[in-house]
C-alpha cells in the first residue's frame, strides 16, 4: 500500500486529479498500453476503415473533406458549439451533424457500433493530448448545468454523482475503486461491458445504480455533464481509446 | 390528489386498487429523540432474514459501502461504517431511524434513506413510490443489526 500511493505521488506530482487509468491494475493498465492487447483498437480498425468509405446521397467519405492528421486534438474538446447547431453537441452529435448535413446520410443510432467506431478513431487521434475545453463563453451556462446534475441528488437511493466521485473517489464501492470520474478515455473498452461504450452509456450505468431514470439517449444533459466533467478535467491527458474495469 | 369529475363507482375502485398494489402506504411512526422505539409492524424482525437482507445486492445494497461479518460476500464497502459492532453502540430504535431516514440525523448524509418516499428526484420508473425496504424488511435489518454485538 505504501508502495502504491508513493507510486501514485509520483505520477500525479502535485496534481490531485486521478485518471481512470490510475485507478487500475497494473494489469489493465498493461492491457490498455498495449495496441495488440487493447480490444478498443478493433473498433479502432473499424472506424478507420468507415472513415474511408463513401456514404450518403453526397457520395462523400469523411476522409474527402478532412485531410489526414487534420483531427488532431479534436476529441479532446468537445462538447463545443459547432455551426449549424444552437446547442453543444458531444462528438458523436458531431459525427452525426456531418453524417446528415455533409454525406446526407442517415445518422447513426446512439451507441452503435458503427457510431463507437468511429468515436474510437477519433478519440485515438487525441491520445497523448490534454484536454483541452473550447474557451467559448457560451459553454459557461452550459457547464453550470452539468456541475448542478453531477452535484443534484437523484433516483430511489437519493444520491448524487458527486456524493461517490468527489467525495469518496479512492475508496471501495462494493469491491470497486470509485474513480474521480474524468473522462480522459472515452469511448472505453469496460470490462464489464465486454465490449465498446460511450461516456452516455457509463452515465446510464450510474444513474440506473441510483435507481434514477436515466435520461434519453438524446438528451441535452448529457451534453452539459460532459462539457461540466471535461472542463473538470482540463489539462488532464486523454488515454482513449481506453480500458476500463 | 383531488378529482375534479364524479367518477363512476368501479371506475374510482378500480384506480384505488391498482394504487394501492403499486405502492404499499408507508406505515406511521413516532420519532422519539434520535429513535423510533417502536417496531413499524408492531412485531419483531428476523435476523436471519435480516442478514440476507443486507448481503443481498438488490434488496439491501448495504454492502455496497458497508462493511459486515458477512465472511462469505467477498466485495463489501468502506465508504461508511463498519456494520459490525452496530448492536453495542446504537439501540435498537436508533438503528430503525437510521434506516428509515438517516437524514434525519444527518441532512447531508448520502445513507439512502430506506423508508422515505419524498424529497426524492427521477425516481427510476418500476421504483417510483416504494421505499428501498418494505417495514417488515426494516424490521428485518434491525434485529439483524441489534446481534452484531462485537
Amino acid at each position: 500500500m505504501v508502495f502504491l500511493a508513493s507510486f501514485a505521488a509520483a505520477q500525479g506530482g502535485a496534481e490531485d486529479r486521478r485518471s481512470g487509468y490510475q485507478d487500475m491494475g497494473a494489469a489493465l493498465q498493461k492491457m490498455q498500453d498495449d495496441d495488440t492487447a487493447n480490444p478498443a483498437m478493433l473498433f479502432v480498425q473499424a472506424g478507420e476503415a468507415l472513415w474511408k468509405q463513401k456514404a450518403g446521397a453526397s457520395d462523400k467519405a469523411c476522409a474527402d473533406c478532412h485531410a489526414a492528421g487534420s483531427m488532431k486534438g479534436v476529441a479532446a474538446r468537445y462538447p463545443a458549439f459547432t455551426p449549424g447547431s444552437d446547442r453543444p453537441v458531444d462528438l458523436d452529435g458531431r459525427i452525426n451533424l456531418c453524417r446528415t448535413t455533409q454525406q446526407k446520410a442517415p445518422a447513426f443510432g446512439p451507441e452503435s457500433q458503427e457510431l463507437l467506431q468511429l468515436s474510437a478513431y477519433l478519440a485515438l487521434q487525441s491520445r497523448g493530448l490534454p484536454i483541452a475545453p473550447p474557451d467559448d463563453a457560451r459553454l459557461t451556462p452550459v457547464r453550470a448545468e452539468g456541475e448542478q446534475l453531477f452535484k443534484g441528488r437523484q433516483g430511489q437511493l437519493n444520491l448524487s454523482c458527486a456524493d461517490c466521485h468527489d467525495d469518496n473517489a479512492g475508496k471501495s464501492l462494493g469491491g470497486a475503486t470509485i474513480p474521480q470520474a474524468h473522462p480522459t478515455g472515452y469511448p472505453i473498452y469496460r470490462l464489464e461491458w465486454q465490449t465498446l461504450g460511450s461516456l452516455k452509456r457509463r452515465l446510464r450505468n450510474c444513474m440506473i445504480g441510483m435507481r434514477a431514470e436515466p435520461f434519453a439517449y438524446d438528451a441535452p444533459e448529457y451534453v452539459a455533464l460532459e462539457a461540466y466533467l471535461m472542463q473538470r478535467a482540463k489539462g488532464m491527458t486523454m488515454d482513449a481509446p481506453a480500458v476500463r474495469p | 390528489m383531488r378529482l375534479r369529475f364524479i367518477l363512476p363507482l368501479a371506475v374510482v375502485g378500480a384506480v384505488w386498487a391498482v394504487s394501492a398494489m403499486a405502492q404499499e402506504e408507508l406505515r406511521p411512526y413516532v420519532i422519539v429523540g434520535d429513535s423510533i422505539p417502536d417496531s413499524l409492524t408492531g412485531l419483531s424482525g428476523d435476523a436471519e432474514r435480516g442478514r440476507a437482507i443486507v448481503a443481498s445486492r438488490t434488496a439491501g445494497l448495504c454492502l455496497l459501502c458497508h462493511s459486515a461479518p458477512i465472511p462469505e460476500e467477498r466485495f463489501q464497502g468502506n465508504l461508511a461504517p463498519n456494520l459490525a459492532g452496530a448492536g453495542s453502540r446504537w439501540s435498537e430504535g436508533q438503528l430503525r431511524l437510521r434506516l428509515v431516514d438517516a437524514s434525519r440525523l444527518n441532512p447531508n448524509t448520502i445513507m439512502p434513506p430506506y423508508y422515505r418516499l419524498d424529497r426524492l428526484h427521477r425516481v427510476a420508473r418500476g421504483f417510483e413510490d416504494k421505499p428501498i425496504l418494505s417495514a417488515g424488511q426494516i424490521e428485518d435489518v434491525v434485529a439483524y443489526l441489534v446481534s452484531l454485538k462485537e
